[in-house]
Order: structure tokens, then C-alpha cells, then sequence
């Protein structure tokens, strides 16, 4: 037996269950995009573009596009803008908490979503700590979730742990001497950190922004439950054909669409970066 | 290098913001009040009495440990061979892409495509369907941690037991598998944690008569909000506090992490 044959041999388990569970459900899901759904709601089976031709005729449809697109691009930005300090402070510090706080940097991570929503909701919700602290200065109750301020907040927060890693992972590059060197000319930490420190970490700002951009479109549960039912996004909207209004055909487009979109959007990104390296 | 005071303050916002909802979270399950409101009247353990007393709960907790568990052992069964042909280069590179392409999917596109295709096999809201699901969710980390740990492996060692004459397998099972160990084990932790948090693909596969633990958790936090669902978050986080110390004691977690 060549290598070659044992090498498929060893991967032939995985691949299997990746045919049976990954790539078969997928040609079902895009052979579903192309059934219809008649006027009463039932699944009529044919080859047809006619989901998609509704959902681009419908106004609807761009509108959820362009708010998921906002509110992600809004997200990615504001997680960056959290993690940056946190990643630079991780990469710089000499302290022996270092490790600790690394971990505490990812532990969200290992919380299941839902816990971290429950957490926002003490925090923001109605009776929760902002307005308990509100209610102390003699402010009026805000109303912070089951909108867009609190899929905002939660959001953010959700895809952090990962922008502070990708930021990290992108500082291995940065070399200290030349901050160091900026400074013996006389660069004031500001400026040395504007002029020097922060274009050398443009790459990995660039990594980490699209990284909690793709992971901020793609989220679910946060939109879901800090939503209230009052937001709606592409996963949502996903969601919501899939099992509440139970239209297949409708849920598989959207699907397919949301894909297509995550797709050129990384395309996009990655001419971008490529052009700005160059 | 020095870390500037401005940078220090500055990351402690960050660090604020990421961890006040946990801080929330655990301080708020042992709320006395019947709703979600900071700061609480009382503080009492009523609401993990609550969880401990209901059946629903206790079941799904069941599930989620025994679905975590078998899904963690296929996973690896399936994985660690995967692993060794990707690290050794004996199959094309597009395989390894393929074996993490599940990774790139939103869960949610991945869940309704599963629903979809395991429905007309009545597949849902059973075992084997769930497993399914779970499995090609962790498969990637599983290949991909192994396959780290199985290329730093030095290769002179497999050599030398060949030269001594052990056959290929007796290779495997002597020399790789002992070395790949911790990675084995940081693989296996990260699979059990990940089926066991994993709520969006299960959304779509679960019934009522089988349904997971952050299934329940998702589902309850819909519908309510009393200090009930703070309680049982905070036992999830109990459930990864305890494996990732668990197996830190064993062999080193924070250890194995670095060098994968």
C-alpha cells in the first residue's frame, strides 16, 4: 500500500462523516433555494429561481441587508477599538499576571452566548444596573434591550475575545526597538505610537476587524435574544423562515444569499489588503 | 517594554466591558428576587434549589453530558487518523481545507442545511442525528489541533523505532500516539466544551423529548427572565471551570494550549 493509499485510508472516516453531514446537507439546502412556496404556504417542488427573484423584489430584503451590514461593520469597529489596548497591553506587559489575564482576555469564550445575553440583560434591562444607576441621579428609566442598542452592546462584546487573539497573533511581528528608537529621537509615546507602533499593526487591525465583521454577520443568538424579536438581521430573518413561518424554499435563498455576501466580502477585503501591502 | 499608564487604563476599560456580563451573571444567580434586577433585594441560593428541582433541566443536563462525551470520542476516533495522513503529507492539501471548511459556515446556515437534509430521514430530534451535527462541528478543531501536534513531533524518533524494527503500527502506538498525547487531550477538552456550549445547530435538531442543556437555557431566556436562567449559566460555566482545571491537574491545559 503507498503512502498515499494509506493517507486517504486514514482521512476515508472523516471525509465520510463530513459527505453525510457537511456537504450533502449543503446540495440540499441549495436544491431547496430553487423550490417555490405557493400562495397557501405549501413546498412545490421544481427547479426555479422564483425564491430568489421574491426576495430581491422585495424591499424588505435590502433592508435587513444593509442594517446587518451597519451593524456589524459598527460592532467590528467598536470591538476593535476595546481590544486594541487590552491586545497591546497583553503583548507588552512583563507582569506575572500576565498569563491570568490572557486567559481572562479568551474566558468569554468558553461561555456559552446564551450567558453572556442573560448577563447583558442584569446589566441593561429595564431594572438592571445602568438604570438602577439612572434611577439614583434621578435620570428616567432608558430603555437599553430589545433594540438596537443592546444587539449593539452585546454584539460587541460577543465577538471581542476573538479580535484581542487576532490582534495578538498579528503583534508577533511588532519590534519593541523601534518604538524604543522613535523615542530617543525625541517622539513623544503618542506620537511614537501614531507614527510607529500603530501603522506596523495595520495588518493585524485589518485581520482582526474582518474577523468580528464575518463573526458579527454570521451571529445568531445575541441579535436573537438582545433583540427582543424587534431587531431583525439576515440570521434572524434566517431563522425566522426556517421555523416560524416555516418557509423552506425562503429560508435556503436567504441562506445561500448570506454566503454569497460573507464571500465577496472577503474577496473585497482581501484585494484591499493586498493592494494596500503593495 | 514599558507598558504606558494611558494603555493600562485603557485595557481595563476593554477588560471591564468583555467581563462584566460573567460578573453579572454569577452575582445575579444567587438572587433572591423574582426577577432579573440589579441591585437584588436578598441574596439566597433559591434559584439553584430551582434548577436542581426541575426535571426538564436535570434531563437536558443528562443529554448534553452524554452527548458531549460520545461526540468527543467519534471525533477523535475520526480525527486523530485524519490528523496523522494531513501532518505527514500523505493526502493533498485541499483535503485538510476541506476537513475545516465546516468552520467557516455560520452555525446557522450549517443547522437549517442539517435539518433540511435530516429531516426526510427522521433524523431529527434523535440521537444519532444530533451526534451527527455535533461531530461535523468539532471534527475541524479536532483535525487541526492534532494535526499541530503531530507535526511537531520529531520525526527522528518514528525513524529510529523503524529502524529497530517495529512495524508501522507498532510505531503508532508506542512512539506517536505517547507523544501526541497532550495534543490528544487538548483536542478531546476542546470538542467536549464545544458540543457541550453548542445551541444554534441544535436549535434546529432537538425535540421535546430530546433537548440540550444550552438548548434549554436559550429557550428559557426567550421566554423569561428570573434569576432561574443566571443560575443555570452559571452552572455551565461550573461544567467548563471544572474540565478545563479538571485536565489542567492532569497534564498541564495552559501548557498543552502553548505548544499546540
Amino acid at each position: 500500500m503507498s503512502r498515499r493509499q494509506a493517507g486517504w485510508l486514514l482521512c476515508l472516516p472523516a471525509l465520510a462523516l463530513l459527505t453525510l453531514a457537511f456537504l450533502w446537507p449543503m446540495a440540499i439546502l441549495a436544491r431547496m433555494s430553487l423550490n417555490e412556496t405557493s400562495e397557501s404556504g405549501m413546498l412545490v417542488e421544481t427547479v426555479s429561481t422564483a425564491t430568489y427573484v421574491k426576495l430581491a423584489e422585495d424591499a424588505f430584503t435590502w433592508q435587513v441587508t444593509r442594517d446587518s451590514l451597519v451593524l456589524s461593520a459598527g460592532c467590528a469597529t467598536s470591538a476593535l477599538l476595546l481590544a486594541y489596548p487590552m491586545a497591546l497591553f497583553l503583548f507588552r506587559t512583563r507582569s506575572r499576571w500576565r498569563n491570568l489575564l490572557a486567559i481572562a482576555a479568551i474566558a468569554p469564550l468558553l461561555v456559552s452566548g446564551t450567558g453572556r445575553v442573560i448577563g447583558w440583560l442584569a446589566i441593561l434591562g429595564d431594572g438592571g444596573m445602568v438604570n438602577a444607576a439612572l434611577h439614583a441621579i434621578g435620570l428616567p428609566t432608558q430603555h437599553l434591550i430589545n433594540n438596537w442598542t443592546g444587539v449593539r452592546i452585546g454584539l460587541t462584546e460577543s465577538v471581542m475575545p476573538y479580535t484581542v487573539l487576532a490582534l495578538l497573533a498579528g503583534f508577533g511581528r511588532l519590534d519593541p526597538r523601534l518604538e524604543e528608537a522613535a523615542a530617543t529621537l525625541g517622539a513623544r509615546p503618542l506620537r511614537a505610537f501614531w507614527r510607529v507602533t500603530f501603522p506596523l499593526t495595520l495588518p493585524a487591525v485589518s485581520a482582526g476587524w474582518l474577523l468580528a465583521f464575518v463573526l458579527a454577520i454570521s451571529a445568531f443568538v445575541t441579535p436573537h435574544l438582545m433583540g427582543g424579536g424587534r431587531v431583525f438581521v439576515l440570521a434572524t430573518e434566517i431563522y425566522d423562515a426556517a421555523t416560524q413561518t416555516l418557509d423552506w424554499p425562503a429560508a435556503a435563498a436567504l441562506s445561500i444569499y448570506a454566503l454569497v455576501l460573507l464571500l465577496v466580502l472577503m474577496l473585497a477585503h482581501g484585494t484591499l489588503s493586498r493592494r494596500a501591502a503593495a | 517594554m514599558k507598558v504606558g499608564r494611558f494603555t493600562a487604563v485603557l485595557a481595563a476599560c476593554g477588560y471591564g466591558f468583555l467581563l462584566s456580563p460573567l460578573l453579572l451573571v454569577c452575582l445575579l444567580s444567587f438572587s433572591a428576587d423574582d426577577y432579573l434586577t440589579f441591585p437584588p433585594s436578598g441574596w439566597s441560593l433559591r434559584w439553584f434549589g430551582a434548577l436542581v428541582a426541575n426535571g426538564a433541566m436535570l434531563q437536558a443536563a443528562r443529554t448534553s453530558l452524554l452527548l458531549a462525551s460520545v461526540v468527543t470520542l467519534l471525533a477523535l476516533a475520526a480525527g486523530l487518523p485524519a490528523a496523522l495522513a494531513v501532518a505527514r503529507g500523505w493526502v493533498p492539501g485541499a483535503v485538510a481545507a476541506l476537513l475545516s471548511a465546516p468552520l467557516l459556515l455560520p452555525t446557522l446556515v450549517l443547522g437549517l442545511a442539517l435539518l433540511m437534509a435530516l429531516q426526510p430521514l427522521a433524523l431529527v430530534a434523535t440521537w444519532p442525528g444530533l451526534a451527527l451535527a455535533h461531530i461535523v462541528v468539532v471534527l475541524p478543531f479536532v483535525v487541526r489541533i492534532m494535526t499541530t501536534a503531530l507535526s511537531a513531533l520529531p520525526a527522528e524518533l518514528e525513524a529510529a523505532a523503524a529502524t529497530l524494527g517495529a512495524s508501522p503500527l507498532r510505531v503508532f502506538w508506542r512512539v506517536t500516539l505517547p507523544l501526541a498525547a497532550p495534543g490528544a487531550i487538548a483536542a478531546a477538552t476542546l470538542a467536549f466544551l464545544v458540543s457541550f456550549d453548542e445551541v444554534v445547530i441544535s436549535l434546529f435538531l432537538v425535540g421535546p423529548r430530546l433537548t440540550t442543556l444550552s438548548v434549554a437555557l436559550f429557550r428559557y431566556t426567550e421566554s423569561r427572565t428570573d434569576p432561574l436562567v443566571a443560575a443555570l449559566a452559571v452552572a455551565l460555566i461550573a461544567v467548563t471551570v471544572v474540565v478545563v482545571l479538571t485536565v489542567d491537574r492532569l497534564v498541564g491545559f495552559t501548557r498543552t494550549i502553548g505548544r499546540t
